[in-house]
């Protein structure tokens, strides 16, 4: 029985790592500036895990081949250095692979939120609602208006609660359900929800954010590739979640511009 | 407490003999006596599992062919699966519920209260637990949560639509937000609450009854691992169930007390402004992963002591390291209170926070791959016998080494970025945390059914369970970890997203894996109640084990020793030495020690 789940074990090892090896079903390439570093440390994560879980399953299988059955007149062994000589292996091997995971992921996360947008960064506001993201732009005026929660009226298309009448910054105020946003320049959302908790989360962009009623949540970031991709909300926020998404359309800089312009006017 | 004075097993002290209960009502409902309480746990867990499986058959089939008509499912849910269809709110309710069940009602129940309460007073040589009559409390409190929230799924607009976690405000605004949510989310919360007040109660128990109702000679240092385990695990069960208690009594007050505390200002429904402000969703994720990261630990724990003690007794030697072990599992406890930011990376929380919560969360991994290597390694040298709970016992290894090594990527922020709330963590906490515990009660089952029920489980019936088990779990957790990697979100009802659509062929695959391995626990179903009345009689000590439990018959007599205090001699694994009953020696043998 000992040799059967040896050989059960190592095929179901052999399975698992050979998907994630060929990469059958896999991350999408990646389109931002950060996502490099988010994508090496994957990796290396990858195969730091990879190894150990081998390893490990395949020496359980070992053990359970080579030790099985009453064994008549053999004596009970130790495992070469005992436990002492384990504790040691942990914390020297996962030691090391803990410091430099640490180091270099934290290097990595303090690029995404540690270090403020640059100055010309694009700015975008983004309101979340029960099931639809929308993009402002601040228009002309370089000027977002202010937002009146008891102004905001689905009905009448009036999604941020704008109040043209009275703010004049938010009379160029321009609204899209589709993020545009140009190639190789610095962006930055501004994130807010007027009912529940929602996520913002474009694969291909390596950002999730969760966007939670009450806050601001700033993120920024810049695409290397022009192209139109998913933003699908992540924090389950009621009954429609499975169906909101948006798109982020990235534009070269010349069309980016046009269609700014044809927007304001 | 070292040796204590040589003397013979007949000495021992008479004390007053307790006579059980008279009539059907004391002896088997509301019982003080802690075996019959620990069935009662048990069994409840049992319906449990099985309602949460089901439920999580219903969530596979629709989101392998959504558009399935499901036979009855109409006659349950009228407005949920109108035509025996799942809605998608509906598909939110079954998800809810089939995490609260199986988190609460099977995860934290059966490896603790259930085996806990009936294997712990034996193996410490006490007659019963400290406060009986608190644990019959805990254990019909737990029964009424039980009911209260099986009842959510019987109201007009069903359970809650929040998740397990009942993240706010979407579980704290009523029915404004969506079905479920107000009655149903009511429901769920006084069921949490009353859930925590039982498990409080048997933290208490199990403290008080492992410090100090020990037999003489039982040394903290000779304790089973089992029982280290329902210590540590009872320790966070009293720190961690007492903040979600609070939590939920917080969230009743948002939902009938006109509170905000979990509701900001501003809030648009529907086009409604809510008649809140100054609460903070994020206070709820706070005190909810206070409890919520102990939980994992608690649900697992059990399993980690169970699992050593049975491959000590699988292997026929002492496990590699019992202190280091004992060590181990103290600091994964200690550090469960300091890592539940991780859940909450991408929350809105302070981005300095997620370093901070990062580096205990990567630090856990080192006692936990120390347990988990000292449970490889105990097999080294040893002679293993593969029945059904050796089986699970090392299947519980391979499973836990899977789960584990999982979170080495969920643990790092710059990482979570892209993997959070995608089915890779649903494959890492369900294999890590549930099946890897439920691989512990399996063969907490097989190897304690003898002394419970006092007849033998059917061993062929039972490897065949553990074969289709094992390769089973894998067939539907791997491929999770795959379709995360490629962005497959959670908890969502279909899959329409451009990039989602080419995944649907591996759900099916995997609705295919969970029906199969589902219906492979038919199996186990049927041995369990057919060897409890067609098994063969059990000796006391069928597996030739160390601890106490036994040596006493099977099942043991009401007040377990027969009135008799026992005494111990040795620590609990003295397997692989020459005794005069084989290659074991048991704890209470006054006999001396010869290595073999």
């Amino acid at each position: 029985m000992g040799k059967v789940f040896a050989v059960v074990l190592t095929i179901i090892t052999l399975v698992s790592t050979y998907f994630f090896v060929v990469r059958r079903w896999w991350m999408p390439v990646d389109i931002s500036v950060h996502g490099p570093g988010v994508d090496r440390q994957i990796i290396e994560t990858m195969l730091g895990t990879g190894i150990l879980f081998v390893l490990s399953q395949l020496a359980l299988a070992g053990f359970a081949w080579k030790f099985g059955g009453p064994g008549e007149g053999r004596k009970i062994k130790t495992f070469p250095g005992g436990a002492s000589g384990l504790v040691i292996a942990v914390v020297v091997i996962v030691g090391i692979e803990i410091l430099t995971l640490s180091l270099v992921g934290s290097k990595v996360w303090a690029g995404m939120y540690f270090v403020p947008a640059p100055a010309n960064a694009l700015h975008v506001d983004v309101q979340a609602e029960q099931f639809a993201f929308y993009f402002r732009y601040p228009g002309p005026d370089g000027e977002f208006g202010p937002i009146h929660p008891d102004k905001i009226n689905d009905g009448n298309g009036d999604y941020f609660g704008l109040d043209p009448a009275n703010d004049v910054s938010a009379r160029d105020d321009i609204i899209v359900g589709t993020l545009t946003v140009p190639i190789g320049k610095p962006v930055l959302l501004t994130m807010h929800s007027k009912d529940m908790i929602h996520s913002f989360y474009v694969p291909e962009l390596r950002i999730q954010q969760d966007i939670v009623p009450g806050l601001d949540i700033p993120i920024h970031f810049t695409a290397t590739k022009t192209g139109k991709y998913e933003i699908v909300c992540t924090q389950l926020c009621g009954l429609g979640h499975y169906s909101m998404r948006a798109y982020i359309e990235v534009l070269p800089q010349d069309q980016f511009d046009q269609w700014l312009k044809g927007q304001s006017q | 407490m070292d040796h204590p004075p040589a003397q013979s097993a007949s000495a021992q002290p008479e004390v007053h003999h307790h006579s059980p209960p008279q009539g059907f009502i004391w002896k088997y409902v509301f019982s003080l006596d802690h075996k019959v309480i620990g069935k009662q746990y048990y069994f409840l867990s049992l319906v449990a599992v099985f309602v949460g499986m089901v439920l999580s058959w219903l969530m596979r089939m629709h989101l392998a062919w959504p558009t399935v008509a499901i036979p009855l499912l109409d006659k349950l849910s009228p407005n949920g699966a109108p035509g025996g269809v799942i809605t998608p709110e509906y598909y939110l309710s079954l998800l809810t519920l089939h995490g609260t069940i199986m988190v609460f009602f099977v995860l934290t129940t059966a490896p603790q209260a259930g085996f806990g309460n009936f294997i712990l007073p034996i193996q410490i040589g006490a007659e019963d637990m400290a406060f009986p009559r608190l644990n019959m409390l805990s254990f019909w409190v737990t029964f009424v949560a039980f009911c209260l929230m099986v009842t959510s799924l019987f109201v007009k607009d069903g359970p809650p639509i929040s998740g397990w976690t009942a993240y706010a405000p979407l579980s704290a605004i009523g029915p404004a937000g969506g079905p479920g949510l107000g009655l149903g989310q009511e429901l769920w919360a006084f069921s949490i609450a009353t859930f925590c007040i039982g498990s409080l109660l048997g933290a208490l128990n199990f403290i008080a009854t492992t410090l100090d109702l020990r037999a003489r000679g039982l040394s903290l240092m000779r304790l089973p691992l089992t029982v280290w385990g329902w210590l540590i695990t009872a320790v966070l069960t009293l720190l961690s169930f007492a903040v979600l208690l609070t939590a939920c009594v917080l969230l009743i007050l948002d939902h009938v007390g006109g509170t905000s505390f979990f509701i900001p200002g501003g809030l648009v429904v529907s086009d409604q402004l809510q008649p809140h402000s100054g609460g903070s969703p994020l206070l709820w994720q706070h005190l909810f992963w206070f409890f919520g990261h102990p939980e994992v630990y608690i649900a697992i724990l059990p399993g980690l002591g169970i699992i050593a003690n049975i491959l000590a007794c699988t292997a026929r030697r002492p496990p590699l390291g019992y202190k280091v072990i004992t060590f181990s599992m103290l600091s994964i406890g200690f550090l469960s209170f300091v890592v539940w930011g991780h859940h909450m990376f991408l929350s809105g929380m302070s981005p300095f926070s997620a370093l901070t919560f990062s580096v205990p969360t990567l630090i856990i991994t080192m006692p936990a791959a120390i347990v988990s290597l000292c449970m490889i390694c105990t097999l080294y040298g040893g002679k293993i016998r593969f029945n059904s709970f050796g089986l699970f016992a090392i299947g519980f290894v391979s499973v836990f080494v899977t789960g584990g090594l999982s979170g080495f990527f969920l643990a790092q922020p710059s990482i979570d970025t892209y993997l959070h709330a995608t089915y890779f963590v649903v494959g890492h906490f369900h294999m890590v945390m549930a099946v890897a515990a439920i691989f512990g009660m399996f063969a907490g089952t097989y190897f304690w059914f003898p002394k419970m029920f006092g007849r033998m489980m059917n061993e062929t019936l039972g490897k065949v369970h553990f074969w289709l088990t094992f390769v089973g779990v894998y067939a539907i957790f791997m491929p999770m970890h795959y379709i995360g990697f490629a962005a497959n979100v959670r908890r969502y009802a279909s899959f329409t997203d451009d990039y989602m659509i080419p995944l649907i062929p591996v759900h099916r695959f995997i609705t295919v894996a969970a029906l199969v391995t589902g219906g492979a626990q038919l199996i186990f179903f049927f041995n369990l109640f057919w060897s409890m009345f067609r098994g063969k009689l059990a000796p006391a000590n069928p597996w030739g084990a160390t601890q106490l439990e036994w040596t006493v018959p099977s099942p043991p007599p009401f007040d377990n020793f027969g009135g008799k205090h026992p005494v111990v001699y040795h620590g609990a694994y003295e397997y692989g030495v020459q005794g005069s009953t084989g290659d074991y020696v048991m704890q209470d043998s006054p006999e001396k020690i010869v290595s073999s």
